[in-house]
């Protein structure tokens, strides 16, 4: 049986990123995945860097994160581009929200800063007359993520890593999993399965929750930031079955990503035409000019939200060598590079630079 | 309030039109869409300032002219739901409410990659018989024709009508193949007249079998091809080259519709019984759709799903003996046009295989399927969607296309948007 | 036979026959296309709206297929835009 300090389930952007930080730690490390490298979430994904800050846990692991993506900036493949993150009140109750985001914001180390009027409409001509104003955050960034993910996978097999192209089908009661082909291999097992964690760890509830994305074709100039509305929250920290949201996003090719959508109970990826009509019809209030562009695509993609909204990162609770990295919801793709140097140094018994207490998996008592 | 329809068509080739016709004929409430801004699909595209031939008049004529049938010119289909299709046309997207839909959406070129092929000037054959009734300017262009099929010579015919200097036609298929296609041909006399025709008009032209062209070349676009033939190669010097391997069916909208769909060679076409019903019920399909069958197997094929869809099931069996006929031809186009295998592997590492990401084929290798490539390459993601490059992957045996979504074409925002009112009773 | 379309393509004007497409029209000018996403000029190859290889901009338009629109009176056409 081969035996390694590490075994990681699963390359999304997490697994991908615990991977090649366990490996330049010196960690002999296998990879196990039987699909296409970040071919899960991580593909659907929108790869807005942000720093999320309606939960202090949810902006520290945020903010940590953000550091570590400077490290991608000059890289070519990753599509890394900081076109900052602007955020509009629809209403004077929306503005209303500004100081105590800055706030929050600046408690954290993030800088932003309101924008009037005036200047919103410098930063985005396109957006719809008589919005309140905003919030600017200069150093939100967007990036590729399957292309990161892949990237973070090459590096760690130049460093030694195994890669299995197979799916684990059992971890074992001492260290090590059972993948599809029957064979076995031995070590600590590190579990970043996404939405798929409950079928290798039964006892962390995960709920898939759907999002529907469009692309149009090229388009430059027409956007400039990424621009959500303030509102975003109320969709995304929602308990609603369903819910959209504006949000656009300027691709360095010039393309325009468009969201966002969520939906509990929705369980197939198919393209759900009137969830798209609420989507974009959401997005046309703030961005008339939206409604010529041509759509190129549309997709759907699940995020994984764990019991209480906060990604599983440390040691399986009753498990001496099993570890997770798993549920972070609409936030993984920011959130990936952090996770994995905090539970990275979980394993290693280093002390990670974070709190690590408000992810243990421990939390959700079973 | 959205339009419903007792029979709604998809394509107003000869199939559609066929089908359009044979339902209204049973005081069906008839919808007609096409994407371009004539009736007729491939085959009886209409030319600027000349009238087509007198079939394709009468078969236009008995679908657009019949009281029964509403024809929505520029008008595509790019979504569907249970019982209604979105479409877009000039003037927005709206829903058409349906109780039974034939699907006659025809075929497209299947575009083989090879060096030079992205030049300006290197067009598909059918692609420059479709541009030159439109208007393109071919007087005194010098045209090299190549590829495989009849429809070279339809092609070449079109051009030369145009005023172009016709340099070539350059045949894949072996003359060994092509004189056994022709001894066979008596059979089917409307396909011999048909040929001895564009033979007459063609007169002069070399046409040469089992050559290939290897390469185009030229600066800021095309002058000049290299081809491959029995005695070996030749370059000419050109100012157009259109080149085209066949027909694919266009099966995306069928697929999003759940239709079952069977394998012929590399490419998917929709599987039908003899009534021209698919797998879902209420939805036929006719034509190309449902194998590359030429103009003949269209029309029957319109009309038995047209008489099927209003509930005639007696005009749909009349039909069937010459359906079979018609399609044996089919079989026999298949045979004796086999593609060569150099004509697979014509494109080298660095050609383009994606015309609109401009991703190169040496990006692709280790990938097993599209979305792989796709993710890794950006292999399909443009605004054909993968129609061009995922026939050619197929056909050279590298992974088929992936399942069909919305929207089947890119479309406006807004379309994507309308709103699916409650129908309006036919 | 009816009376010429006239439109205006990259500015300059052109009188053609009703019915033609505006790829055609383009190309009785002799004007370029598209480039692509890598800077390489590109023109019609499908002739019949599935390549994607002929858009150009019309009427304010980016992104619209030549091939696939008649010309109209009075059309703002725009290649390489
Ligand atoms: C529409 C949408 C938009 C989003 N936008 C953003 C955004 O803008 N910014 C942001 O930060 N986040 C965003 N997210 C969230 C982000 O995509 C996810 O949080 C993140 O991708 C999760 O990564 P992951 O590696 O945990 O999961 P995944 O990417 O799903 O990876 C899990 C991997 O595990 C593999 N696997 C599953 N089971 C097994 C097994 N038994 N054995 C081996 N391997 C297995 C799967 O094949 C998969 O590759 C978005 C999500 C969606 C759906
Ligand atoms: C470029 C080209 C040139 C050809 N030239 C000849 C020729 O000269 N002689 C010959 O014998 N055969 C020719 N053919 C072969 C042709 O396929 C058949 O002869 C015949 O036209 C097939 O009839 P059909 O009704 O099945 O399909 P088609 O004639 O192809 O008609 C299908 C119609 O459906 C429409 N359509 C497809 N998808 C959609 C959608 N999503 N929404 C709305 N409309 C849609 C298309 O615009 C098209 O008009 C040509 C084929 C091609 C591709
Ligand atoms: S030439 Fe192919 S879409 Fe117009």
């Amino acid at each position: 049986m081969k035996s390694y300090d590490l075994i990681v389930v699963g390359a999304g952007i997490v697994g991908a990123a615990c991977a090649d930080c366990a490996s330049e730690a010196g960690l002999r490390v296998a990879l196990v995945e039987p699909g296409p490298i970040g071919g899960g979430a991580t593909a659907a994904a929108m790869g807005h860097l942000v720093a999320m800050d309606d939960d202090p846990a949810e902006l520290a692991l945020a903010r940590y994160s953000l550091g570590l993506w400077q490290a991608m900036a000059d890289l070519p493949q990753a599509e890394y581009r900081r076109c900052g993150t602007l955020w509009v009140a629809a209403s004077e109750e929306d503005r209303a929200r500004i100081p105590a985001k800055l706030a929050r914001l600046d408690a954290a180390g993030v800088a932003a800063r309101a924008v009037d009027a005036r200047e919103l409409y410098r930063l985005e001509p396109a957006l719809v007359a008589g919005l309140a104003g905003g919030l600017l955050v200069p150093a939100d960034a967007v990036v590729f993520p399957p292309a990161v993910a892949r990237h973070l996978v090459e590096r760690a097999l130049r460093r030694g890593t195994a890669f299995y192209r197979s799916g684990a089908s059992h971890i074992g009661a001492a260290a090590g999993v059972r993948l599809h082909d029957h064979s076995e291999l031995s070590g600590p097992v590190l579990v970043a399965t996404g939405c798929a964690l409950p079928q290798l760890l039964p006892g962390l509830p995960l709920r898939p929750r759907k999002g529907h994305l469009a692309i149009t074709d090229r388009y430059p100039g027409t956007v400039h930031h990424q621009v959500l509305e303030l509102g975003y929250a109320d969709s995304a920290h929602g308990e609603a079955d369903s819910s959209v949201a504006f949000n656009v996003q300027p691709r360095p090719t010039g393309q325009i990503l468009i969201g966002s959508s969520r939906e509990y109970g929705a369980t197939t990826p198919e393209v759900s035409l009137p969830m798209v009509r609420r989507m974009l019809q959401r997005a046309f209030r703030f961005m008339p000019v939206l409604r010529q562009l041509d759509a190129l695509r549309l997709w759907t993609g699940f995020r994984p939200v764990s019991a209480d909204g906060q990604p599983y990162l440390g040691r399986v609770a009753g498990r001496r060598d099993v570890w997770v990295a798993a549920g972070h919801e609409g936030l993984g793709i920011t959130t990936s590079l952090g996770s994995a140097r905090l539970v990275v140094d979980l394993v290693l018994g280093r002390r990670p630079a974070i709190d690590p207490q408000p992810y243990d998996p421990a939390r959700v008592a079973r | 309030m959205r339009d419903g329809y007792d029979v709604l068509v998809v394509g107003a080739g000869p199939a559609g039109l066929a089908a359009a016709a044979a339902a209204a004929g049973h005081g069906a409430r008839v919808g007609l869409i096409d994407a371009q801004a004539g009736a007729g699909g491939q085959v009886w595209r209409r030319e600027v300032a000349r009238t087509g031939p007198a079939l394709a008049r009468r078969g236009i004529a008995a679908a657009l002219g019949h009281p029964g049938v509403a024809w929505l010119p520029q008008t595509q289909v790019v979504g569907a739901e249970a019982g209604a299709l979105l479409v877009e046309d000039p003037q927005g997207g709206r829903w058409l409410g349906y109780r039974a839909l034939v699907l006659a959406a025809g075929a497209r070129e299947l575009l083989l990659p090879f060096p030079g092929w992205t030049l300006p000037g290197v067009t598909g054959a059918g692609g420059l018989q479709a541009l030159a009734k439109q208007g393109w300017p071919l007087r005194g262009c010098r045209v090299v024709i190549a590829g495989s099929g009849p429809l070279l010579l339809a092609a070449a015919v079109t051009a030369r009508r145009h005023g172009a200097e016709l340099l070539g036609v350059y045949e894949q298929a072996g003359g060994e193949h092509l004189r056994r296609f022709a001894r066979g041909l008596w059979r089917w006399p409307g396909k011999a007249a048909q040929a001895a025709w564009m033979r007459a008009r063609l007169a002069g032209v070399p046409y040469r079998c089992g050559s290939v062209v290897r390469r185009a070349s030229g600066e800021a676009r095309v002058q000049a091809v290299e081809v491959d033939g029995p005695h070996g190669l030749q370059r000419i010097a050109c100012d157009l080259l259109a080149v085209g391997y066949g027909l694919l069916p266009n099966v995306e909208l069928a697929r999003l519709l759940g239709c079952a769909l069977r394998q012929s060679g590399a490419h998917p076409c929709v599987d039908t019984d003899s009534r021209q019903r698919t797998s879902v019920e209420g939805i036929y399909a006719a034509g190309e759709l449902c194998g590359i069958g030429g103009r003949d197997s269209a029309r029957l094929e319109g009309a038995i799903a047209g008489h099927a869809a209003a509930g005639d099931d007696a005009g749909a069996a009349r039909l069937q003996r010459p359906r079979r006929h018609a399609r044996r031809f089919a079989e026999r186009l298949d045979r004796h046009f086999a593609l060569d295998p150099r004509v697979r592997a014509l494109a080298e590492a660095d050609t383009v295989i994606c015309r609109c990401e401009d991703v190169p084929l040496s990006a692709l290798d280790g990938h097993a399927d599209a979305r792989s490539a796709r993710l890794a390459t950006r292999c399909g993601m443009g605004a054909c969607q993968g129609r061009i490059c995922g026939g050619a992957l197929a056909e050279l045996g590298r992974f088929p296309r992936d399942g069909s979504r919305p929207p089947l074409f890119p479309a406006r925002l807004s379309t994507l948007a309308a709103d699916p009112v409650s129908f309006r009773d036919p | 036979m009816s009376a010429p379309v006239r439109l205006q393509i990259n500015g300059h004007g052109v009188e053609v026959p009703p019915g033609t497409s505006v790829a055609a029209a383009i190309a009785r000018l002799g004007l370029p296309f598209r480039r692509s996403v890598q800077g390489h000029w590109r023109a019609p190859l499908c002739g019949i709206g599935v390549c994607f290889e002929c858009r150009v901009r019309i009427d304010g338009l980016a992104q619209q297929r030549a091939c696939m629109l008649p010309v109209r009176e009075g059309m703002q056409v725009w290649t390489d835009a």
